[in-house]
């Protein structure tokens, strides 16, 4: 580019762009109605509002984010769990996602150890899952008649949790905005039937809609002058906190108990969850359980984070919350919500 | 004659698994045709990301009549017999079937005639079958349907699917199958976004059409036609080069229906990164072109030219605003990329290469083989060892082995770790290394198959063989040898490797020596470290690993006034092993060089004959052997001495046979009774000096000269000599004059392993 400034992306906005002829392409929203502020384009919160309406319309319980520290919204036992057993599920949400290793103490544009994700699971994953998709982006103001969308292959894996899926990044004019996965297996345990799962980066999406290059210069509130609120506002402080701490601070031998502490509680809870007495296998503790598992990933990151995990023990330790996963789902198909009938 | 249009309809399909796919379908498709009696006149698979497409044509409308005969019972077998005849053959009565006699008696013979069957119809049979099994690398499951077993699995979801069948004249039938709830039809979709609505297609013909209408290239090979002329275009109009990529060509093509080229800017200041840092980030993470000054690259042919601030992306749509958003949209992010590689590389500079070696002391290299701080310490040495037999000066190969594994560590490469070595020189040069130190950091790593080019400088050429033959010595000794078509370590490569470079570069080597030191070590070292504990010795144990110079008596002088009882038992079985193991390692080496010969054109065999002689550890020697045998086998001379070896060698191997015994040592001069007997003794003890003496200098032309001398001795013997006297004692004497030309001949190579 010859001048350094920001490129700004004209947006698919009922008064600057005619509305295409294409169906996907225009947006579902009365987006004329709605107030600046309350824009995708130009307030994170109304970004995130929009994907809200936009998939509670579809069908999806709109579900608030799970209140324990977690890498990524398919942790969120909505979709862990829920992927598994026969009965029909739909949800989205935010979920707060904490990478501890990711941390740049607020410096790095694009790089934080807290950031948003919004999931939307859907299983049995319908005929029309990349359709719903492209919806929801002009729901949120890109036109697919100015911008090129693309799905390009990814192949999803957690090692942590299990867990393997077929799709696509998303791509928007070069940049990947989602992530979609058809799960074929989650927590060892095979899907049947197969869970549609999207992941939207908030936070990259964001940027790319308010034609910003840092992620602290956002606008939070679509607010202007002395309103405005931006992200490094509410987050830039809690960036370098939480950096010191997870890179110079964090207690390790601490860690290390917790993340033993956690590895036996959930085979205790899982142990004693087991109904007893009746003919059929039952279980009456998964998602207490979970919870551990979930903690002991979270502890096995900031460990990682630390630089006190070694090469080899770090497949160890990957193994240890694998399996504990792996026993969740087991118990998660033998409970009320996880089971045929 | 009818054509058949199938296509399968799905989500996008990764853009590295459709041409395969296209491929599999043509293959798979037609193999069953012909399998069923349909002979077709052609066909052509098309696939783009959403849909594979097959186009068949000239089918015959029907199978032909199939007419086979079925040989029954004898005239008058058990009833039992004839009914079981006639229920499998479809008969009423013994009537209908025929007679026929053979040697064995007269047997009733059932002709059947087998109706061909619609086209259509097998159509119907097979097609399904096919997409079934489709070999997709990786399929999966979706939907509702999923949840029951036996769910159909395709590459990606797949939705629908036209097969229609029919003469050109006539509207097409569909072939009417259905599929997990898919049924087959006549309708498809366009673009996916420039023209969504439903297609209906009769046949290949307006099936192509109206796809183009409809903003859909099918054929993959004009989307890269369309792409790379573009691409060339846009960039000349700039007066700019377009560097060519195949590789991303062929993926690129892979991602658009409707490709679209447009170009785009970054800021000057990102042409301070190297250029093939640049290139990566673009090209792997945007999957963009770059582009060269034009200037450049005429004064420099065989250059890629100095990169420019533009690139060239495809987009899958025409947009509103002629692309406008698209090419803002790419710059960002590349601008973003490059931002993170600049970064990237300047944070490398600011950390000299050796002060990143005390990290690989914690990163695993093998479990059985220790970290890599201690393989880069083993390459190390070696390359010191080295380092003279090859030429180089042995602190430069020193240095820049100590250096050539660093950038394993930098940012750069941890993005791109195809950069590996090259980025190594970059940081080397910008530290002041030597020339020839910092081009060891990428040289080392050649070459890396056939095609690749094997270094000349020294230096180079010393750590390579180093950083290869610890490879090979480490993984031998562990036993994770390749076998089959599994070589996890690409150990083949490496072999390949060393060959290559020690004949390319004309270097004489002993494998032998510099390979059995370190199996001793590697031997050893487990066993050592069990046993003694204090960090001082162990450190010297492992210093010592790799190389050439070690010895008992170093070791013994670690441990003189240690408590290690076991250690000379310990030794001398490493050493056993280890001799086994260079053994092993060399025959390896004979293999591949085998190949590799094979591969230019030389006879396997001959390389067998030579390596057959045992102790060929200098691969350069081997190979100047080889090609002076090959050329004396050329020869008159040669073609009769190869003769008369292997007569003699027959008469030798019957014999010994037959008596139990060998025919070894000297014959007895006294017992030899004819004059052809006494020249041909004469002409051996003659040829074996001459040649053993020039094959001590060498001088493999004149040791085949010297064999050549033994021709006219050896063909005078059989002609006028009885091997099998009926004097015992002579006839023994004779054999061993035989066994003697054997023995001569092996001064050059061992004849019996030449064929012919």
């Amino acid at each position: 580019m010859a001048s350094p400034g920001i490129a700004l992306i004209p947006l698919a906005t009922a008064d600057t762009v005619p509305r295409a002829q294409n169906p996907l392409a225009r947006p579902i929203l009365p987006m004329d109605e709605l107030p600046a502020h309350m824009r995708p384009e130009r307030s994170f919160q109304g970004f995130i509002l929009a994907l809200q309406r936009f998939w509670a319309e579809q069908g999806c319980v709109i579900l608030q984010p799970y209140d324990m520290e977690m890498g990524a919204g398919t942790f969120h036992p909505a979709t862990t769990l829920r992927a598994l057993g026969p009965k029909p599920w739909r949800a989205a949400y935010v979920q707060p996602s904490r990478r501890p290793k990711d941390g740049r103490y607020g410096e790095n544009p694009n790089r934080l150890q807290h950031y948003y994700q919004y999931q939307v699971i859907m299983k049995p994953s319908p005929p029309n899952l990349q359709e719903l998709y492209l919806k929801s982006l002009a729901a949120i103001g890109i036109d697919s008649s100015l911008h090129d969308i693309r799905f390009v292959e990814d192949d999803w894996e957690s090692p942590t949790l299990g867990a393997w899926g077929l799709g696509w990044e998303c791509w928007c004019d070069g940049m990947e905005v989602s992530q979609f996965t058809y799960f074929q297996q989650v927590a060892g345990v095979e899907c049947a039937p197969v869970a549609g799962e999207l992941t939207y980066g908030l936070e990259r999406l964001a940027c790319y809609l308010q034609g910003v290059d840092r992620i602290m210069d956002l606008n939070f509130n679509g607010r202007e002058g002395a309103d405005k609120v931006t992200y490094g506002d509410v987050f830039l402080q809690a960036e370098q906190e939480y950096s010191r701490h997870n890179f110079e601070h964090s207690d390790s031998e601490m860690l290390f108990k917790q993340f033993v502490m956690a590895e036996e509680a959930c085979k205790k809870y899982l142990a004693a969850g087991w109904k007893s007495g009746s003919n059929q296998k039952e279980h009456l503790m998964a998602l207490p359980a979970y919870d551990q598992c979930i903690k002991a990933s979270h502890v096995f990151n900031l460990l990682d984070a630390r630089g006190v995990i070694s090469v080899t023990e770090r497949q160890s330790y990957i193994g240890r919350v694998r399996d504990l996963a792996k026993a969740c789902g087991d118990a998660w198909v033998h409970t009320e919500a996880g089971r045929a009938s | 004659m009818p054509d058949l249009l199938l296509e399968l309809f799905s989500e996008e399909i990764p853009a590295r698994m459709q041409a395969k796919a296209a491929d599999d379908l043509r293959r798979m498709v037609t193999d069953k045709l012909v399998a069923e009696g349909l002979v077709y006149e052609g066909a052509k698979a098309f696939v783009t990301p959403r849909r594979l497409a097959l186009t068949v044509h000239g089918i015959p409308a029907r199978q032909p009549d199939l007419k086979t005969e079925r040989k029954g019972p004898k005239i008058g077998a058990p009833d039992a017999a004839v009914q079981g005849f006639l229920k499998a053959t479809g008969l009423t009565s013994l009537d209908e079937a025929k007679i026929q006699r053979d040697p064995k008696g007269d047997f009733y013979i059932a002709l059947l005639e087998k109706p061909g069957r619609a086209a259509i119809d097998v159509l119907a049979e097979i097609l399904p079958v096919i997409v079934r099994t489709f070999p997709w690398p990786k399929s999966m499951r979706w939907g509702e349907r999923s949840a029951k077993s036996g769910a159909l699995t395709w590459v990606r979801p797949l939705h629908s699917i036209i097969a229609t069948f029919g003469p050109e004249t006539e509207d097409p039938e569909v072939v009417k199958f259905s599929i997990d709830g898919i049924e087959t039809g006549q309708t498809t979709h366009g673009h996916r976004f420039l023209a969504p609505s439903a297609i209906s297609v009769r046949r290949f013909e307006d099936y192509e059409a109206k796809l183009k209408a409809a903003k859909v290239v099918l054929d993959p090979q004009a989307r890269k036609d369309i792409i790379l002329a573009d691409a060339k275009q846009l960039a000349f109009a700039q007066g700019f080069e377009l560097v060519e990529d195949q590789v991303l060509l062929d993926e690129v093509s892979g991602l658009v229906e409707w490709p679209v080229v447009l170009m785009g800017s970054f800021d000057q200041e990102f042409l301070s990164i190297p250029g093939e840092v640049i290139r990566a980030t673009i090209r792997n993470n945007q999957k963009c072109f770059v582009v060269s000054d034009l200037k450049d690259s005429d004064k420099n042919p065989d250059k890629t030219g100095k990169l420019t601030n533009k690139f060239i992306l495809t987009a899958n749509i025409e947009a509103t605003d002629g692309g406008k958003a698209i090419v803002a949209g790419n710059e960002r992010v590349i601008r973003a990329r490059l931002s993170d590689a600049k970064f990237f590389y300047e944070a490398d500079l600011k950390t000299k290469l050796e002060d990143r070696l005390p990290k690989f002391e914690n990163i695993v290299f093998h479990e059985k083989l220790g970290t890599q701080g201690e393989r880069i310490k083993r390459i190390e040495r070696l390359a010191a060892e080295i380092a003279p037999l090859v030429g180089a000066d042995v602190e430069k190969a020193k240095r820049a082995a100590h250096l050539a594994k660093a950038d394993l560590l930098t940012e750069v490469v941890g993005e791109f770790p195809e950069l590996q070595g090259l980025m190594g020189k970059y940081y080397a040069l910008a530290q002041g290394e030597d020339a020839s130190v910092a081009a060891a950091s990428e040289e080392h790593y050649k070459p890396q198959g056939p095609a690749d080019r094997v270094p000349t400088d020294r230096v180079s050429v010393a750590v390579a063989l180093a950083d290869k033959i610890d490879t090979l010595v480490g993984f031998w000794a562990i036993d994770e040898k390749p076998t089959g078509s599994k070589d996890p370590y690409a150990l083949r490569r490496a072999a390949l490797g060393v060959i290559r470079l020690i004949l390319e570069n004309g270097i004489r080597i002993d494998l032998a020596a510099i390979a059995r030191t370190p199996f001793v070590a590697f031997g050893i070292l487990p066993h050592a470290k069990s046993i003694i504990s204090d960090h001082e010795n162990i450190e010297k144990l492992e210093n010592s690993v790799g190389r050439v110079s070690f010895s008992i008596d170093v070791w013994n002088s670690y441990f003189q006034n240690r408590d290690w009882k076991g250690f000379e038992e310990a030794y001398a079985a490493a050493q056993t092993t280890a001799d086994k193991k260079v053994l092993d390692l060399l025959s390896f080496f004979a293999d591949r060089l085998k190949v590799q010969l094979r591969d230019q054109g030389a006879r396997h065999d001959l390389v067998d004959a030579v390596f057959a002689l045992g102790g060929q550890d200098d691969l350069l020697m081997v190979v100047r052997r080889v090609e002076a045998l090959g050329k004396f086998l050329d020869t008159d001379d040669g073609k009769n001495l190869l003769a008369g070896t292997k007569r003699a060698s027959n008469i030798l191997s019957i014999e010994e046979k037959k008596d139990k015994r060998s025919f070894d040592g000297a014959p007895d001069s006294a017992l030899y009774k004819l004059d052809e007997e006494k020249a041909l003794a004469k002409a051996i003890d003659q040829v074996k000096s001459e040649a053993g003496a020039a094959v001590a200098k060498e001088d493999f032309a004149a040791a085949m000269s010297a064999m050549a001398k033994l021709r006219p001795a050896v063909d005078a013997f059989f002609d006028k000599v009885k091997v099998n006297d009926d004097e015992p004692k002579v006839r023994e004497n004779r054999l061993k004059l035989l066994n003697e030309i054997r023995a001569a001949t092996r001064a050059v190579a061992d004849f019996s392993k030449i064929e012919g």
